[in-house]
């Protein structure tokens, strides 16, 4: 493969990539209004195109064309930069998560993954660590005190469950062996849904412990202590609007697909069929290029509704049972499963 | 390829080193710390240390910088008084970081068994091995103990900080 392909395939990867995680930010939106509204008895956004499909279009257009309005006390270019360290964090992300098997495009080119890393874990949680900037700075130099205290609510509750979302992965890389997110996958993918992380690896702690932290870091309901509406100032973004709003507002979905795709890779076995090898392999190129990205797609949907789904049915935290839920409980209960999984694995 | 990218980042990272210098208010210091310590690890990455790297975003860049942001804006640090200083400051201050360098420069220099890293080259001689693996063995295995030793100090640390802020707290309702 020449230099001149290579740059050509990876650009269109990152091309492609990109623009699917934007769509999909953009409908997992409206995926939340629709069952959100029928969990509540009512129809969802139902006006624009069939079905409201094409609501989040709209939507998007009304966010670049409205004003942009800057209060006159912010500090201007943090103000400007929090939203795009936001966003761009939440984008970066896709950068290292695996749709598929290796060597599938032509000349064994990696067409599922724009780069495949040794450490692509322990960028995912770079990332998610790097994240916390956004909001921070968002909420300071916005110059206002409710912003100020959104935005140390946030950052607080991030912090604290930033810890608990990376030890709960601990166990599934003492499993693997392994930080590569590919390896990870193979790793689960022998006897299909038998060895996933979550059932035959014995690994529902640490997926509970994922899913808890995972639904704070995203600051989603029941932890939407950042922006409760019903009870407080909406919290780091009060003084943001138009696009700059919508890019907070992109990077909270954003968060979402992306602890969908994490927990797809590390603990419901990734791209490969739920049913193994019991079902001979097809022939078809089409199909063998497809299947994998099927099973991500739907893993990710999965995860995504059942987020929907807790939004729509659970009650929100106080800020004291967050934290205490956090530090008392998920901590301990991540160190026990790292310790449990190591006993395990060293006794077999 | 990995020249370019080496001085491009090498100079985000002394451009930063700069700013941090020379920006007035706190904050923008800490930014500019924030960027002098990513474009490290992207230095790092250049050497073929990959966990050195990702280590250095998610500790230093991550979590230590985070606190340095927090207390700044929890402190509401206004923008500082440019001052004269001591006037002696400035010539033994240049003369301190020569010298500094220069000595810096000949260990590194005559030290026998260090080798000058090659950009874009792993570690090792082996290619295809993690780093990951290497550097656990070498902690693990040879420098347990130290190993084990500093996470106690960091332990200790900890609870000293705990207790010092429970006792003021404790002083605090006793005085109500």
């Amino acid at each position: 493969m020449t230099l001149l392909e290579f740059v050509f395939w990876s650009l269109l990867k990152v091309a492609v990539a990109t623009v699917v995680m934007l769509m999909g930010i953009a409908y997992t939106v409206l995926l939340e209004r629709k069952l959100v509204g029928r969990i509540q008895n009512r129809w969802g956004p139902s006006r624009v195109g069939p079905f409201g499909l094409l609501q989040p279009l709209v939507d998007g257009a009304k966010s670049f064309l409205k004003e942009d309005l800057i209060p006159t006390a912010v500090y201007r270019p943090i103000y400007l930069l929090a939203p795009l360290i936001s966003l761009s964090c939440t984008l970066i992300f896709i950068a290292v998560v695996p749709f598929g098997p290796p060597n599938m495009g032509p000349h064994r080119f990696d067409l599922f993954e724009i780069s495949n890393i040794n450490i692509g874990l322990l960028v995912i949680l770079g990332l998610t660590s790097m994240g916390v900037y956004g909001v921070a700075l968002a909420g300071w130099s916005s110059n206002n005190k409710y912003s100020l205290l959104g935005s140390l609510r946030s950052s607080s509750q991030l912090i604290s469950y930033e810890l608990a979302l990376g030890l709960s992965l601990v166990g599934v890389v003492l499993r693997a062996g392994s930080l590569n997110l590919r390896t990870i996958v193979k790793q689960q993918a022998t006897l299909g849904m038998a060895t996933w992380n979550i059932f035959g690896g014995l690994q529902f702690i640490a997926f509970f412990i994922y899913l808890m932290a995972a639904f704070a870091e995203t600051n989603r309901s029941p932890f939407d202590l950042p922006e409760a509406e019903s009870e407080l100032v909406a919290g780091y973004h009060t003084e943001y609007s138009s696009m700059k709003f919508a890019m907070f507002f992109m990077a909270e979905y954003g968060n979402m697909i992306n602890v969908g795709c994490v927990a797809t890779l590390l603990f419901l076995g990734g791209w490969t069929s739920p049913f193994g090898d019991l079902f001979p392999q097809l022939q078809s190129t089409f199909i063998n290029l497809f299947a994998p990205i099927f099973w991500f797609v739907i893993k990710v949907l999965a995860f995504l509704c059942l987020y929907v789904w807790v939004r729509g049915t659970l009650p929100r935290f106080r800020y004291d049972q967050l934290m205490n839920f956090g530090w008392r409980f998920l901590l301990p209960l991540a160190i026990l499963n790292i310790v449990g999984t190591s006993l395990w694995l060293a006794f077999q | 390829m990995y020249l370019i990218l080496f001085i491009v980042f090498a100079g985000f990272c002394l451009a930063g080193a700069i700013n941090l210098l020379l920006q007035t208010h706190p904050i923008n210091s800490a930014l500019s710390l924030i960027v002098v310590m990513t474009s490290l690890a992207v230095l790092y990455l250049l050497l073929g240390a990959e966990f050195l790297a990702i280590a250095q975003i998610i500790v230093y860049a991550g979590a230590v910088m985070v606190l340095f942001t927090f207390v700044v804006m929890l402190l509401n640090a206004g923008r500082e008084e440019r001052t004269l200083g001591s006037r002696a400051a400035r010539p033994i201050g240049f003369t301190a970081v020569v010298v500094l360098l220069a000595v810096f420069a000949t260990v590194i220099l005559r030290v026998q068994g260090l080798n000058p890293a090659v950009l874009g080259h792993g570690l090792t001689n082996a290619p295809n091995q993690s780093n990951l693996v290497l550097l656990s063995q070498v902690l693990f295995h040879e420098l347990l103990l130290p190993f084990e030793v500093t996470s106690v100090l960091i332990l200790i640390a900890i609870l000293g900080a705990v207790a010092i802020a429970r006792r003021e707290g404790a002083e605090r309702t006793a005085e109500k």
